[in-house]
């Protein structure tokens, strides 16, 4: 496998520049012959879509969901982040790019970071005219707020629903080109394999998820966002449809693997209440802007919140990071609340759970100022738990919310599949170990509105338009293996439901690979996975047929790809022979800090499939840092 | 707690021709019901149940499971997302029902919503209502800054609690005409109260409205179902507006139409 | 007029057609009730003001073809809508369950038909004499209510009809005022009070008369 970044040569602010001038255009009355597939319809999806319809290539998109608006961008709370120094703090380009590298504790790619904080501005821009209705201050000028590892505001919000005024953004160009015929859009509609035709890719095999049918579709390269894996875990803060197989068949395919290891773990989400729990919620980061982070001093202590006095709580945040306080990163948020549940101090009535507390902002702004701020947030909260966060503290607890890990991509965001371009939390590109919070709707939009417009002509103009048909025996040989695999999960007719082996594969990642690892457990745990696997392929039961829509069928191939993602995942953590960002291993640390081992480890994992069976190889892409000089991460 | 299920169970999918198909109110028992569980959640494990004695599950849509993704939507004794006001079945929790409860769960029922499978609908007139105009006709890297117009705080407050929709379709379930006029109402509140969305008010109005009457949604006769189901609680001042605005573009509208150019308005 | 047609045709046009004929209507019963009441004056008054009115029979005229028409449009509409409406939803919830609607705002193709029936009657009453034509006499207008109301069958069927005519107004006036684009946060609360003092008005005026007859005050 070769990893060529080809990052541009030159400074780092000029590279996207000279990037954009070196690449080849395609002529404007040759562009309608060439067709994009574009699998997803989330921000980066449906920013693609639009953005290369618009150009005049013919589109065709797809998604899972009923509708593309439903994607899951929709769920994104908090906000975006952009480099516009709005507020005149002190924010530049550079500050952000600088956030973002060592937020990602120098573990991303400088070039494709700094492009990243170029294009923030300009994602802004876009939105506001698209109509995404962002706060604004009484003089009618956009509002900013704070998010976790900055000291400058620079995030820009819609309420609590930033990802669904954005999607609702995109969805509407997307929609005005569907209308407009330059899009075929196609919902209820699953990817199932991407079509190599001479190693590149030029289709994808899809089955319509209200018929039942697997068919192909052909184009001249294809464009993945599919979003992230978070569900592996079974619980996440993602929604119920996420999943790994269309870059996982990707991989099979001969597409490389980025550090599958690097997961997210939001430090602010409300607490598991029973084993009928289905998915968990997020409580946004923006609410660390106002509350306070504590736990009791004492361990065990049972008293209420409201009885323990302020000199017998532990503001643990505030007292190990002073100069952030309660917007430490969420890797560090979250990791400090595992060692003071660890230590017995954790609330509720598992122990697991530590309070986010509204009472001194509420003294201090009064209660309309903060049900202005986060209102709906706490609506939700109330709605969840039965409990009121205006009169008692929230409960929260970290879970598993976003993957920086994904297909590998180069600068021109193609993974190692010619012709397959891959965008947003599918690919690994910008946010190392450890993603800042407001980055991932910026990273989406800038790929799907601002990257791949410019970088798919480069490839595009080395092939010959519609120079691949469906009708070429690759694509009936990949019907024939997806509609193969259909059949034999339906014919196991077996005991076991296909969400009681996804939960039992949620609690081997938790508890192995979550939120710190060491290598004896993961040791386990790539023993107990491949286990669980086999024994889904003897006895997982799905009734029904696969015709007409089929809900445990299409779960089933989640899970069953779950089932061999895990493993990568694991083996991956438990190479990765050090702690970075939201990869802890417990050998690797200092007192609870994570500990970089930067002379074996500054590179990114990249997995290549060997087939069923085989270890996967381990590649690396070397990681320089040029501008950002590597130290060690520091939020004291 | 225990609850007692009358859930819509229907195989063949029905279509706007061919709108009656067979299908039936199934009873089914649980017996292990927690309050804190969601309403989805109590469906899962039905489900679960059902799949483990050999029969199919109940399907229904979902997603996000947070009130946002607006996949979800069941009516729930005849009330769209269910009793509780301002919330979706997702976020319902089995707290907000009585120990014992009878609980009959049918699919959105409407001629422009064709029931698929069981619980499921298809929503696509939406997606189709919007193709025809609600948008502003922007193309990438065109913008200039975004702070170049200011917008008035309280316009953008409006702009937005029209943009809060999710397009979940439960107001044309609960309206008594399964009339899509708060959706609709929705869109064009939300772009007209924006300066750059004002450009095309004229044509959206118009396209938005021949769109949705394409689609077969019945009238709205200001009953307010709408806004009472709606789980982002999303104000019938809407289709005032709605209506405001397409007399307007009517009244406006030049004898020569403009020619061709389709969704672009 | 084809642009007429088909703002007509649309959904909203519809509505607008229907609030606006509405309107009309409304305004002419408020006139009529207060016609009306000058029944309550004596018959001097009240046959001098008929007299009044046919004294000008130009103007008669196109007021009657006039409010025909907008009657006409108003139930060729109404039922457009109604039958579009019943279309939209053509497999009903096994539970019906309503948040906010009430009876008024439900019943509104059926207190509009029963009006139409009424008014049908009416006209075969007071104006055409078809009906009870015994008590037909319009050059003493004052005479023939009062014959006629004292019949106490007459009297219900004017009674209920204006029971059911405040049902279809109750709803009526607050509907079309947002079917005219008028909705706003400080004065829709005060139209649907003043939606339903109007409509019991209307028909408490009429309902006056109709009694005052029948209980022998006047
Ligand atoms: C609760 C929550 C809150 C968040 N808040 C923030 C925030 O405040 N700020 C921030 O920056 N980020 C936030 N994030 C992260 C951010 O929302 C996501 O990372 C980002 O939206 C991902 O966008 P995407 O376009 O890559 O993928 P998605 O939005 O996940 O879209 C994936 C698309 O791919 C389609 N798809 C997937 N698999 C298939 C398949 N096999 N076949 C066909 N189609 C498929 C889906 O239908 C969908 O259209 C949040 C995430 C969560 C979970
Ligand atoms: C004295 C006679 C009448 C008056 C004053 C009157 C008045 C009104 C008014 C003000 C409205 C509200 C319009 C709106 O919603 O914007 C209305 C609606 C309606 N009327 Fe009448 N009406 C009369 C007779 C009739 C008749 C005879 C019918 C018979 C079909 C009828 C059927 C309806 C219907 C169905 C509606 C509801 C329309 C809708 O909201 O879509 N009305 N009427
Ligand atoms: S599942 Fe997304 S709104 Fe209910």
């Amino acid at each position: 496998m070769k990893l060529d970044a080809r990052i541009p040569s030159g400074p780092i602010q000029k590279k996207w520049d000279e990037r954009r001038f070196e690449t080849k255009l395609v002529n404007p009355a040759n562009k309608r012959k060439y067709k994009v597939l574009v699998v997803g319809s989330g921000l980066a999806g449906a920013a693609a879509a639009a953005s290369l319809a618009e150009l005049g290539y013919q589109v065709e998109c797809f998604c899972f969901q009923d509708s593309p608006r439903r994607a899951h961008s929709i769920a994104a709370q908090g906000g975006i982040n952009a480099a516009k120094n709005y507020r005149n703090d002190g924010d530049s380009i550079w500050r952000l790019f600088y956030d973002t590298v060592k937020g990602g504790d120098f573990r991303a790619r400088e070039a494709n970071v700094y492009r990243l904080a170029q294009l923030s501005v300009n994602i802004i821009d876009q939105a506001v005219a698209a109509g995404v209705p962002f706060a604004r201050d009484y003089g009618g000028l956009l509002d900013n707020r704070s998010f976790g590892g900055a000291q400058v505001s620079r995030t820009f919000y819609a309420r609590g629903q930033t990802g669904q005024q954005l999607l609702l953004g995109a969805y509407a160009s997307l929609s005005r080109q569907i209308g407009l015929k330059a899009v075929k859009m196609f919902s209820r509609t699953e990817m199932l394999d991407v079509v190599l035709v001479d190693g590149h890719a030029k289709g994808i095999v899809v089955r319509d998820l209200v018929t039942g049918e697997v068919r192909a579709h052909a184009g001249d390269a294809v464009v993945l966002a599919t979003g992230g894996y978070g569900n592996v875990f079974y619980l996440s803060t993602n929604a119920k449809g996420c999943n790994v197989t269309a870059t996982w068949r990707a991989y099979k395919r001969g597409a490389g693997f980025a550090n599958p290891c690097y997961t997210q773990i939001h430090p602010t989400c409300i607490p598991v209440s029973g084993d009928h729990q289905s998915k968990l919620t997020l409580m946004s980061e923006s609410l660390r802007n106002d509350g306070r982070v504590w736990v009791p001093k004492k361990p065990g202590d049972k008293r209420k919140a409201a009885e323990i006095p302020d000199d017998e709580r532990d503001y643990y945040l505030e007292r190990k990071y002073p100069s952030f306080g309660n917007l430490a990163p969420r890797d560090i948020a979250s990791r400090a609340a595992k060692q003071v549940c660890d230590e017995g101090r954790g609330i509720g009535d598992t122990g697991l759970g530590v309070y986010l507390d509204f009472r001194d902002s509420i003294q201090r702004l009064g209660r309309d100022a903060i049900a202005g701020k986060y209102g709906n947030l706490f609506h939700m909260y109330a709605k969840i738990t039965a409990e009121d966060p205006y009169a008692q503290p929230m409960r929260i607890f970290p879970a598993v919310h976003y993957t920086m890990g994904g297909l590998w991509v180069d600068y021109d965001l193609m993974s190692t599949i010619p012709g397959m371009f891959v965008l947003g939390e599918a690919n690994f590109s910008d946010h190392g170990a450890n993603r800042l919070g407001a980055s991932a709707l910026m990273q989406g939009l800038a790929d799907g509105y601002f990257v791949i417009p410019y970088t798919i002509a480069g490839y595009l103009a080395g092939q010959k338009a519609g120079s691949v048909q469906g009708n070429r025996p690759e694509f009936a040989k990949a019907i024939g293996e997806v509609a193969a695999m259909q059949k034999k999960l339906l014919g196991i007719q077996g005991k076991r439901t296909v969400d009681d082996f996804h939960k039992a594969l949620g609690k081997i990642m938790w508890g192995r690979c979550g939120m710190a690892r060491n290598e004896q457990g993961l040791q386990q745990a790539l023993q107990e996975i491949p286990a669980l696997r086999d024994e889904f392929w003897r006895d997982v039961r799905i009734v029904g047929g696969e015709a007409g829509i089929n809900q445990s069928l299409e779960k089933a191939g989640r899970v069953a790809d779950f089932l061999e993602f895990g493993e990568l995942l694991c083996r991956d953590a438990k190479e990765r022979r050090e702690s970075c960002g939201g990869h802890f291993r417990e050998e690797w640390q200092d007192d609870g800090e994570a500990r970089r081992d930067d002379d074996k480890f500054c590179h990114a994992a990249v997995w290549e499939y060997q087939g069923p069976g085989k270890t996967p190889t381990r590649h690396q892409e070397p990681l320089t840092f040029e501008n950002v000089h590597l130290a060690v991460r520091s939020y004291k | 707690m225990k609850v007692t299920l009358n859930i819509w169970r229907q195989s063949k999918a029905s279509t706007k021709a061919d709108f009656r198909q067979d299908g039936k109110l199934v009873r089914y028992q649980l017996d292990h019901v927690s309050p804190d569980m969601s309403f989805l959640e109590m469906l899962d494990v039905l489900n679960e149940q059902l799949t483990q004695q050999g029969e199919e599950p109940v399907a229904f849509d979902h997603d996000c499971r947070e009130g946002i993704c607006g996949s979800c939507g069941v009516a729930i004794d005849g009330v769209p997302h269910g009793p509780e006001r301002g919330t979706t079945a997702c976020q319902l929790h089995m707290r907000s029902f009585q120990d014992g409860a009878v609980i009959t769960v049918e699919p959105w029922r409407a001629a422009a919503f064709p029931v698929l499978k069981d619980l499921v609908v298809d929503r696509s007139a939406f997606d189709r209502v919007v193709q025809a105009g609600a948008f502003i006709s922007v193309n990438t890297g065109a913008p200039q800054d975004a702070n170049a117009i200011p917008v008035p705080k309280a316009d953008a407050d409006r702009a937005f609690d029209a943009a809060t929709c999710i397009g979940c379709g439960a107001c044309v379930a609960a309206c008594k005409n399964a009339s899509a006029m708060l959706f609709v109402g929705a869109k064009v509140s939300h772009f007209v109260h924006l300066p750059q969305g004002r450009v095309e008010r004229d044509q959206r109005a118009r396209n938005l409205v021949a769109a949705m009457d394409r689609e077969g949604f019945g009238n709205c006769t200001n009953q307010y179902e709408c806004e009472a189901a709606c789980p982002k609680e999303i104000p019938v001042r809407v289709i005032a507006e709605l209506n405001r605005e397409f007399v307007r573009a009517k009244v406006r509208e030049e004898p020569v139409v403009d020619k061709g150019r389709g969704g672009d308005g | 007029m084809k642009w007429l047609l088909e703002f007509w045709r649309s959904s909203i046009g519809g509505k607008v057609t229907m609030a606006v004929t509405g309107l009309l209507l409304f305004l002419f019963v408020l006139m009529h009730m207060l016609g009306n009441l000058q029944f309550l004056a004596g018959p001097a008054t009240i046959n001098a003001y008929a007299e009044f009115l046919h004294s000008k029979p130009a103007l008669l005229w196109v007021a009657r073809i006039g409010l025909l028409v907008i009657f006409a449009v108003h139930v060729r509409t109404g039922i457009r809508l109604a039958t579009q409406n019943k279309a939209a939803r053509p497999v009903g919830y096994a539970v019906d369950a309503t948040l906010r609607a009430d009876w008024a705002s439900k019943s509104m193709l059926l207190t509009g038909l029963t009006t139409l029936a009424f008014v049908v009657y009416h006209l075969a009453h007071f104006t055409l004499g078809w009906v009870h034509s015994r008590d037909h006499n319009s050059n003493n207008v004052h005479a023939m209510m009062k014959h006629s109301f004292g019949h106490p069958g007459i009297a219900i069927v004017y009674v209920a009809a204006q029971v059911l005519l405040f049902f279809h107004l109750r709803h009526g006036i607050r509907s079309l005022a947002q079917t005219l684009g008028l909705n706003h946060g400080r004065y829709t609360p005060m139209v649907a009070i003043l939606s339903l003092l109007l409509a019991a008005a209307i028909a408490g005026g009429n309902i006056l008369i109709t009694l005052s007859v029948l209980l022998g005050i006047v």
